[in-house]
């Protein structure tokens, strides 16, 4: 690594050159992957200025854009316009009554509020509070997008203090993201865009255009009620799981052999006309997925997915079928799900997706069918154990100095990373720790050129950002490491995890 | 029951559980599948199935039980669940009028789409809240007559009157089958397949869903 730049910054370098990892393959790379590989957080930017979906578009020169949210490291960005609003917004702020949330210290004092509210200003959902009592607040915002709009202009962020506003209009629904957070503006923006994709899969898009198609008043609550859950369990998850950042999911670690039986099982016994996805996951992690052939998922939705799984309760009780949309895979209508478990701890969970109404008892057949051969093959036993027991420490890698780290599959869209050990054990240094990886991902993700490596010495740790053609690896150090004993560390890891790759990614597409 | 295992006819029915968000419609059905009561049931998401067998005269009585969901987006989907439907538990919480009103369009629902006989029992759950009684029990009384349903009130919490009512429903369910044995119910013996559905035509992959413009929620 003799050709990195120097640095510019006093503690941060960056180049755009390759780095040295030399093996044929990236680790946990596969030619035959299941998921949708789409780097879909440099696409998010398209797909919000033309509305068209990753899934189709398969831009090839995903390095190379500039981005064009606002961005805070720019100062030009804080535009005039929001200035302008910004103004219109303290004339009207002090109408805001007594009861209103607002007011309170605890309201306030949350690092990340989100709102959806309807293109006519009407409260639909509030992160913290009831959007009853924010009536106010969200006219303001409402006001603050059609004033901009009215100018021919579109609001996307906006600077208070430490405060960033982001704004994110879709379909007659305008979404708010305001974090004081290590969040950047295109972060908070790929958030807004889960939580609308969120209200797609419970309505379907053309549910929602119709809804407010006949009614530009109607109050969507009616139609969300029960779904609140939903968007609290995502947002809470998105503060948490790295997968969601990424674009990425991560797989229960299991034996090569123990996925090929599971995949087999649901091949063998759900080979069904017109199922088009099987899969099995577990606690936010994927076990197995199995495809209609010219059908891929894209991990947006496999995460939308596991959040139903997460936030509903019921599924524990019984059986259920129930209908679900997959806005990645068909914004326009829904897929019919039959949900069940296949352990009595309720940890592992089967989802057969279809898009044939009738066909429940068949398809609870092919359950019963497939829990016999897990059962009889031992791989509920082998998924528990795994579940049991961590998945890796850090150590395991065996790297000095290495503290943790992200990695990602780009063409498998899988990521792995040990657990979380000392200093990162209390929820504070928890999320210390995943805002430097917020930090390390905006920097390499959005800056104005493209960034290859970045080596980043912060108070506490160092970070080395790394992205190629086939991965993304963000690893954090002790504070004292130097550029090139980190570039030789990961490679040492990236080595590791070649070796491991088998367990810990699912390598192999299985089909009906 | 002195009929001998062999000589026992088998019938499976299907049962749809009807009625606005939060009246206990999973309570209920918990409570008479499985015996207990929690106070932390979930709402349901799209259906749960169930299914319940008894031995009544000389049936052996399947029962395959829809418990639906009352959130308003799933309303539209409810056809799925109550067509070749054999019975409709219709449920409303006696402790809110608005319940009560919604079985009524559920009702001329049902009407209007089931065209092959259907058993109906309306169902006051929570009558443990008597206290907080809206709906009188005369008005419901009336109101089954003029359906030609059952009524009966329940309790999932205190655990009275469900017993009842299902096996009500069960016995209602052998005589319809008798004297009209076409009337869509599926006879193991007869017919070996487990889709009580029926038609199988496959579903087109961009098929769009209709938008619900009722208020069906309860009010309370
Ligand atoms: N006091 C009393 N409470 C009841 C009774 N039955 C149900 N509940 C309560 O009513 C609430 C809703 O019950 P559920 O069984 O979930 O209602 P549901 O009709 O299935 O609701 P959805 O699935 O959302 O349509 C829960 O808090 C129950 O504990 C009852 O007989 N008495
Ligand atoms: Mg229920």
């Amino acid at each position: 690594m003799s050709d990195l730049k120097e640095a510019e910054h006093q503690n941060t370098s960056e180049s755009s050159d390759q780095g040295e990892f030399l093996e044929e393959n990236a680790p946990g790379e596969s030619e035959n992957p299941m998921l949708i590989a789409s780097d879909s957080y440099e696409n998010l930017n398209y797909e919000i200025l033309d509305g068209t979906s990753t899934a189709q578009r398969q831009t090839p020169n995903t390095e190379s854009n500039e981005t064009s949210t606002g961005e805070e490291s720019n100062n030009e960005e804080q535009t005039e316009t929001a200035n302008d609003v910004a103004k219109k917004k303290q004339e009207i702020v002090p109408v805001e009554e007594d009861h209103d949330d607002v007011n309170s210290e605890h309201w306030r004092s949350q690092s990340k509020h989100i709102f959806i509210l309807s293109e006519a200003g009407k409260p639909i959902y509030s992160r913290h509070g009831s959007e009853d009592k924010l009536v106010t607040i969200m006219g303001v915002m409402q006001a603050l997008v059609s004033f901009v709009g009215d100018a021919k202009d579109s609001l996307r962020c906006m600077i208070a203090g430490d405060h960033k506003f982001v704004f994110l209009v879709r379909d007659h629904l305008l979404l708010v993201g305001v974090s004081s957070g290590m969040d950047s503006t295109h972060q908070i923006l790929l958030q807004l865009t889960y939580v609308y994709n969120q209200v797609i899969s419970v309505l379907t898009q053309s549910t929602l255009c119709k809804i407010f198609k006949q009614r530009r008043n109607y109050d969507l609550r009616r139609m969300l009620s029960g779904a609140e859950k939903f968007f609290d369990n995502l947002i809470n998850l998105m503060d948490s799981e790295p997968g969601l950042l990424l674009g990425a999911v991560r797989c229960l670690p299991l034996d090569g052999s123990v996925r090929e039986i599971i995949a087999q099982s649901i091949v063998q016994h759900a080979k069904i006309k017109d199922l088009v996805f099987g899969l099995i996951i577990t606690n936010n992690q994927l076990i197995a997925l199995v495809r209609i052939k010219k059908y891929y998922l894209h991990p947006m939705d496999l995460h939308l997915i596991m959040n139903l799984v997460n936030a509903s309760e019921s599924f524990k009780t019984a059986e259920s079928w129930t209908p679900l949309c997959l806005p990645k895979f068909d914004s326009s209508g829904f897929l019919q799900a039959h949900i069940s478990y296949l352990d009595d701890s309720c940890n592992t969970c089967l989802l057969l997706l279809t898009v044939d109404r009738e066909s429940f008892f068949t398809l609870s057949d092919c359950k019963s069918k497939i829990k016999e051969r897990l059962l009889k093959y031992n791989a509920l036993r082998a998924i528990s154990d795994s579940l049991q027991k961590t998945a890796y420490g850090i150590q395991q890698c065996g790297i000095n100095d290495l503290r943790h780290f992200l990695y990602k599959s780009k063409s498998t869209a899988q990521y792995t990373s040990p657990e979380l050990e000392a200093p990162y054990v209390t929820q504070k240094e928890k999320d210390r720790l995943f805002g430097l990886y917020k930090y390390l991902h905006h920097r390499i993700h959005t800056s104005g050129r493209p960034l290859k490596i970045l080596f980043h010495v912060g108070p506490y740790e160092t970070l080395l950002g790394w992205v190629t053609q086939g991965f993304e690896l963000y690893a954090v150090f002790g504070p004292l490491v130097t550029k090139t004993s980190a570039i030789h560390a990961v490679n040492k890891l990236l080595r590791w995890i070649k070796r491991e790759e088998d367990r810990l990614f699912i390598l192999n597409s299985v089909t009906f | 029951m002195s009929i001998g295992e062999q000589n026992m006819k088998s019938l499976e029915a299907k049962v749809v559980v009807l009625g606005s968000q939060g009246v206990g419609k999973t309570s209920v059905v918990i409570r008479y599948v499985g015996g207990m009561f929690s106070k932390a049931v979930s709402p349901t998401i799209g259906a749960s199935f169930f299914t319940y067998k008894l031995n009544l005269d000389s049936y052996r009585v399947k029962l395959q039980v829809w418990d639906t969901a009352g959130q308003e987006r799933f309303r539209s989907m409810a056809p799925m669940y109550y067509r070749k439907a054999n019975a409709a538990m219709l449920l409303y919480d006696i402790t809110c009028t608005d319940s009560f009103y919604d079985v009524k369009d559920w009702v001329k629902e049902l009407k209007k789409n089931v065209d092959t006989p259907i058993v109906m029992c309306l169902l006051g759950n929570k009558s443990d809240l008597d206290s907080g009684r809206k709906v009188p029990i005369e008005d419901a009384e009336e109101y089954a007559k003029s359906i030609g349903a059952l009524f009966y009130e329940v309790s999932a919490l205190k655990n009275t009157g469900i017993e009842d009512a299902f096996l009500h429903v069960a016995k209602e369910l052998i005589k319809l089958y008798e004297t009209n044995p076409e009337a869509g119910f599926h006879v193991p013996e007869q017919n070996t397949s487990s889709d009580i559905f029926g038609s199988n035509e496959p579903m087109k992959l961009q098929e769009t869903n209709e938008p619900v413009q009722k208020q069906k929620e309860c009010g309370c």
